[in-house]
């Protein structure tokens, strides 16, 4: 089963949440956590994790043999991501630009392309406490986090419960990062920011046709306008984690909520039974 | 003219808490919400929109089922697994076109992106160019250097002295596009283990793009400790510290009534932030 843990909004608390749903579980069931923010991955902060492996990941990118090229411009012209430009004294490739695609060096008349792999980033494996981590990192300077993304989630392993923890936002990187997975947690707190974002993410979520939920953290005031937008939306509120100085305190120490305050385990465990359940319920009904 | 980004790579900081209390403060300026994943600066700033505009950015393949020979050609060459049945998963193309290059009886075509919205509006703080990203679409960072060019439009157009740009979080494409020639990036963190993390990548972000930074711890008194650290951090690495803002309840309270923070309260954390942006504003017209 993999569960993304998702948020329009960024700083709601996704580490938070992930960390402590997969500690609170790990020692029930076997449980992958997946660093799925590539931009900037937090999760071993919290949990620690002893790195064992690390691979590169990267793109093919185009090298030109100048014995062969003619200076036709064909490449240029296939090049949609404007990664290839032909000058009077040679061919520029703009390396960050290029999304690897092939077509140049597939459709060079003169076969004077090939492909040279380029390093965007790595991913890193190891575990912590007996669950299996995995984490990918985006190299500095380069723009595009998808094929590292892809390449985290090559690591799933559908016997287990995967959990993911994903990038603010709605676009690429997030939309990559969900996909296939059996249910979304989105993460919000209780503010018009929070709830803004909440709607965007939803409505992603909702286009992509995952099953999911909302956990409103830094709740200080019970009923508030999140709550209000889920009921109205019959969005089920899978969990409230209040505003507290304490709760604040472990996460500026690097102390997970399960870990630092573990009361809080059987909370994250309620979730994960919400989710298997309605799962588990949605299946049911579809098979009618 | 003088551009000023705020950046974090962690999300959820305070970055357009700062914006929208320098949308206040600053005279002469357009703003510009460069976080077009999930912009927020105009539930602070109230515009009145006078001026929307689509964005089209970036094709998807579309295979003519009438036309298909179901050869596969198109699949086995798609570098981005985005041909199943013979239908293009919108989802998984890049838009590359090598399909449609390929295929032997011209059954693919290119269909044009509708990925989002822009708009130039009135505030009472002076124009504000902002957009919408459409839901799961790409592109971000082309979405990102249009308001941007907007902006700078906007400034030249009146004379501005200054471009405030809310960026987006992390360091990836549409945060590359907020920062590329900007005059000076305000990274704003706060003292947490991933707040620190982040901060570090996005420095070198900035580095790497040629871009003088300035830092501003926020909610500095959470933790003293983790605070001097990034202090410490800072003055090692020649990074100038504009400001420290204290923790203050009157800042979500300020979001709530959707105003500018130093327009709510005048308390601890407003007063910060104006120091923040003098040192800023002495900073740009010195840089």
């Amino acid at each position: 089963m993999i569960i993304a843990v998702a948020s329009g909004k960024g700083g709601t608390g996704k580490t938070l949440v992930a960390t402590s749903l997969a500690l609170s579980i790990k020692n029930k069931m076997q449980v992958q956590l997946l660093d799925c923010d590539v931009e900037e991955p937090n999760d071993h902060l919290f949990i620690k994790p002893t790195i064992t492996s690390s691979e590169p990941v990267c793109i093919p990118v185009p090298r030109v043999n100048y014995d062969r090229c003619t200076y036709c411009s064909d490449c240029a012209k296939v090049c949609v991501y404007k990664a290839i430009a032909v000058v009077p004294n040679g061919i520029l490739i703009f390396d960050q630009l290029c999304h690897g695609c092939g077509a140049c060096s597939y459709l060079c008349t003169q076969a004077a392309i090939t492909e040279k792999d380029r390093e965007v980033g790595v991913i890193e494996y190891g575990s912590a406490d007996g669950m299996e981590f995995i984490q990918g990192k985006l190299n500095v300077g380069e723009a595009m986090p998808t094929p590292v993304i892809r390449r985290v989630k090559k690591k799933i392993n559908h016997d287990k419960v995967a959990i993911l923890d994903v990038a603010p936002g709605t676009s690429c990187p997030v939309v990559e990062s969900i996909r296939d997975s059996d249910y979304c947690l989105l993460v919000t707190e209780p503010t018009p920011f929070g709830l803004y974002d909440l709607k965007l993410a939803v409505e992603t979520v909702r286009k992509l046709k995952i099953p999911f939920g909302v956990i409103v953290n830094r709740n200080a005031e019970g009923e508030s306008l999140v709550h209000e937008y889920c009921r109205r939306e019959r969005i089920p509120v899978l969990l409230d984690i209040p505003l507290d100085l304490e709760i604040a305190r472990l996460y500026a120490h690097g102390i997970t909520l399960a870990e630092g305050k573990p009361q809080w385990q059987s909370s994250f465990t309620d979730v994960f039974s919400k989710i298997r359940s309605s799962l588990y319920e949605r299946a049911r009904h579809s098979k009618r | 003219m003088k551009e000023l980004v705020i950046l974090s790579g962690k999300g959820g900081t305070g970055k357009t808490t700062i914006a929208g209390c320098f949308a206040a403060l600053a005279e002469n300026k357009v703003m510009a919400d460069c976080d077009v994943d999930a912009a927020d600066l105009h539930l602070i700033l109230s515009p009145e929109n006078k001026h929307i505009e689509e964005f089209w950015s970036g094709q998807t393949a579309w295979i003519d089922e009438n036309e298909c020979l179901k050869c596969v050609i198109c699949r086995r060459h798609c570098r981005f697994d985005a041909i199943h049945n013979f239908k293009v998963d919108q989802l998984s193309c890049e838009g590359c076109g090598f399909c449609a290059r390929i295929c032997p009886v011209d059954a693919i075509t290119m269909q044009d992106n509708l990925a989002g919205q822009w708009y130039i509006s009135d505030t009472k703080y002076g124009p504000l160019v902002h957009a919408q990203l459409g839901i799961a679409q790409e592109n971000s960072g082309k979405l990102v250097a249009l308001v941007r060019q907007q902006a700078r439009k906007i400034a030249e157009e009146k004379g501005l002295s200054f471009i405030i740009t809310d960026g987006p979080p992390g360091i990836g494409c549409p945060v590359i596009s907020s920062l590329s020639g900007a005059d000076i990036a305000l990274l704003v963190t706060e003292p947490t283990p991933s707040g620190f993390h982040d901060l570090e990548r996005v420095i070198d972000v900035c580095r790497h793009f040629n871009v003088p930074t300035t830092v501003c711890i926020n909610k500095y008194d959470i933790d003293m400790e983790k605070c001097a650290r990034i202090e410490r951090y800072c003055t090692v690495n020649g990074i100038n510290v504009a400001g420290k803002v204290p923790f203050d309840s009157a800042v979500n309270r300020s979001v709530a009534c959707g105003v500018p923070l130093i327009e709510y309260s005048n308390g601890p954390a407003a007063d910060e932030i104006k120091r923040v942006w003098n040192n800023v504003e002495v900073l740009l017209s010195t840089n």
